[in-house]
């Protein structure tokens, strides 16, 4: 085992055909993975007619690919494609596996980790190498899976020290997507796949999907409410700011449930995570999940009537005060100023 | 056709209450200090299971694992309707990551089982991991639909679901026996039946019989259990002696995730810059964003 190379695979989600973004963002993170452990970085492509899309891998740092092409793999399917993966897995051993925290991630990966009797963590907002001393016990090179936890309220560091096969999903956009300027060109290694009966269990009828209209993560400007906005009927004041200001409207996960603002617009470790030049944060107390989406905005301002509000530490601007007043002012000020 | 149907549901800590006293100075969280919720999705999985089984016919059973004082929670499922519930609940079960916990509480269905239909909420808001479900389906070698919007038809052993993705949903069809997990939007869980309150109120667990034997010296347990079981108000334990597991993977020791380490949330120190909520004060911040080059 020691002699063997440490392997690092993402597993590669796709949609008639078409790959996800958080899967070319692992493999851009899964290459820092490898290189700190002197391995090499796989994909896995399952599907029908993926070809281009297995050496397009070699763009974000794939050095081989693993390829399971065939007419009934076409869409994505819990049974055949958990089948498939448990097995490469239980055969390779990979170091480490990387999935999206998407509906397709979240449905697979637990059904392998189980199989496979891997540890597994979920929505990780950050992966990093490290030698561990867990319970006086020396472990090298062991993936530290970090993550938010209990509301928020801490950061917990999850370890799987005695596992062959470490396992993480992590959200859109959490990782950044980095394009090597010199493509690498994968390895393909085709796998053979034999459907069996109990592959069709489930099968789908019918799908429909439409594009979404919300385009948080390409937004330079985010306008987000929180649960303090107090109404779906007050969010409206912050589409008009972010109508103005050419920008999206995001919102906190509190807001989100209290049905102020559409899920796809959830900001934070449970939804989008982002990089907007101008974040706006109003009415929005802080807490650790929401940050963990967007923290690292190019500039926060924020806008709470608490002047308490975690928030506050990590904006760049703050204004203490109602955004039922503050918004309707800022929008006064600005059209002034720039029309 | 009457489905056997079975529901896991979870205790919770409400963790979108936390208040000071919650947190520890050491940055861990005081369990004990948090109230105990009926975890969210898994309610609304009860609730679907209700209306398939008020639609096509059939039992629903609710399971959870625990600690006793999770019968708390299963009380909640009998005034909500469910025929019968299981606690699991074992010292040994104690400290279970997903892994730990699905491998228990398959050996538990599969005593318990067969059932024709498996409910659960798509995740407990204390992890949040959305696992166990995927899981335990694995475990007991079932098919799975996560994300569960709609039960669209049952017939015989058909099930037609719709469910949700990525900017959209799928309809699926999946032969019994399987295991869905259900998402917050499926349905509105019904509040507590008054007569159900007033006729289980007093349904207890083994524990909580033992508890009451423990406190008063003329009753003995085994008594209780007869009794109560003869009301129909006992509600059957599970320990590790009675299911076929081994304890190397039960508890935090067959749990393959560790925690290495947690840290509180401790916000630095604040400076940023400040500015009044007055048409002056957001004029000078907007001057500021222009210096910025995000305005202008």
């Amino acid at each position: 085992m020691s002699k063997k190379m440490h392997e690092v695979w993402v597993f590669i989600e796709q949609r008639a055909g078409k790959p996800a973004d958080v899967s070319f963002e692992l493999l851009s993170k899964g290459r820092k993975l490898a290189s700190e452990l002197n391995g090499i970085l796989k994909a896995v492509v399952i599907g029908h007619q993926m070809k281009k899309v297995a050496i397009e891998t070699g763009r974000f740092g794939a050095e081989e690919v693993l390829l399971i092409d065939h007419p009934t793999l076409k869409n994505y399917n819990t049974l055949p494609y958990a089948r498939i993966l448990s097995e490469l897995i239980d055969k390779h051993q990979p170091r480490i596996v990387l999935f999206g925290a998407t509906f397709i991630g979240r449905d697979l990966a637990p059904r392998v980790a189980s199989h496979t009797l891997s540890g597994m963590t979920a929505d990780c907002t950050d992966l990093q190498i490290s030698d561990v001393t867990y319970l006086r016990k020396d472990y090298s090179n062991i993936l530290l899976q970090i993550r938010p936890a209990f509301g928020g309220n801490i950061i917990a560091t999850i370890i799987t020290p005695e596992n062959p096969v470490q396992m993480a999903t992590v959200r859109e956009g959490v990782m950044e997507m980095v394009p090597l300027s010199k493509p690498i060109q994968p390895k393909i290694t085709e796998i053979p796949f034999k459907p069996e009966a109990d592959d069709q269990l489930v099968r789908i009828l019918e799908q429909y999907q439409e594009e979404s209209k919300v385009n948080l993560k390409n937004a330079s400007i985010i306008v987000s409410g929180g649960y303090g906005m107090g109404s779906k009927e007050n969010f409206q004041i912050l589409y008009e700011l972010a109508d103005i200001l050419g920008g999206e409207v995001g919102g906190s996960r509190a807001a989100v449930d209290a049905g102020f603002v559409d899920h796809a617009r959830q900001v934070g470790q449970t939804g989008v995570t982002v990089r907007p030049k101008l974040y706006i944060a109003v009415g929005i107390s802080g807490a650790i999940q929401h940050r963990a989406g967007m923290a690292e905005s190019n500039k926060i301002i924020a806008i709470n009537t608490d002047p308490e509000a975690p928030i506050f530490d990590i904006c760049h601007y703050g204004i203490v005060g109602d955004a039922m007043e503050v918004i309707p002012n800022f929008i006064d000020v600005y059209k002034h100023k720039l029309k | 056709m009457a489905y056997k149907i079975l529901v896991m549901v979870k205790q919770v800590p409400d963790t979108a209450n936390i208040s000071g006293e919650v947190m520890k100075p050491d940055g861990t969280v005081n369990r004990g200090k948090l109230p105990a919720i009926f975890n969210p999705e898994d309610k609304v999985a009860l609730e679907l299971a209700l209306q398939t089984k008020e639609k096509y016919g059939g039992t629903v059973e609710a399971i959870t694992m625990g600690p006793p004082k999770a019968s708390e929670l299963l009380r909640e499922c009998l005034y909500m309707g469910a025929d019968k519930t299981y606690l699991i609940s074992d010292r040994k079960f104690a400290g279970a990551d997903t892994l730990a916990t699905s491998y228990v509480l398959a050996a538990a269905i599969e005593k318990l089982g067969p059932y024709d239909l498996i409910f659960a909420g798509r995740q407990a808001i204390d992890g949040d991991t959305a696992q166990v479900g995927p899981q335990t389906a694995e475990k007991i070698h079932l098919p799975q639909i996560t994300y569960t919007e709609k039960i669209i038809d049952l017939k015989k052993n058909k099930i037609t679901v719709q469910r949700k993705i990525d900017n959209g949903h799928e309809i699926l069809e999946g032969r019994l026996p399987l295991l869905l997990t259900v998402i917050k939007e499926a349905a509105i869980p019904r509040p507590f039946k008054a007569k159900r309150v007033m006729a289980f109120k007093n349904a207890h667990s083994l524990m909580e019989l033992e508890k009451i034997a423990e406190s008063n010296s003329l009753l003995y347990v085994d008594d209780l259990k007869e009794e109560y079981m003869a009301q129909n108000l006992f509600i059957p334990t599970i320990t590790k002696d009675d299911l076929d597991v081994e304890q190397a993977r039960c508890g935090l020791a067959g749990s393959p995730t560790k925690v290495h380490k947690v840290e509180s949330v401790i916000l630095g120190s604040s400076d940023h810059q400040k500015f009044d909520p007055t048409k002056e004060g957001l004029g000078r911040l907007i001057d500021k964003l222009m210096e910025d080059h995000i305005f202008g």
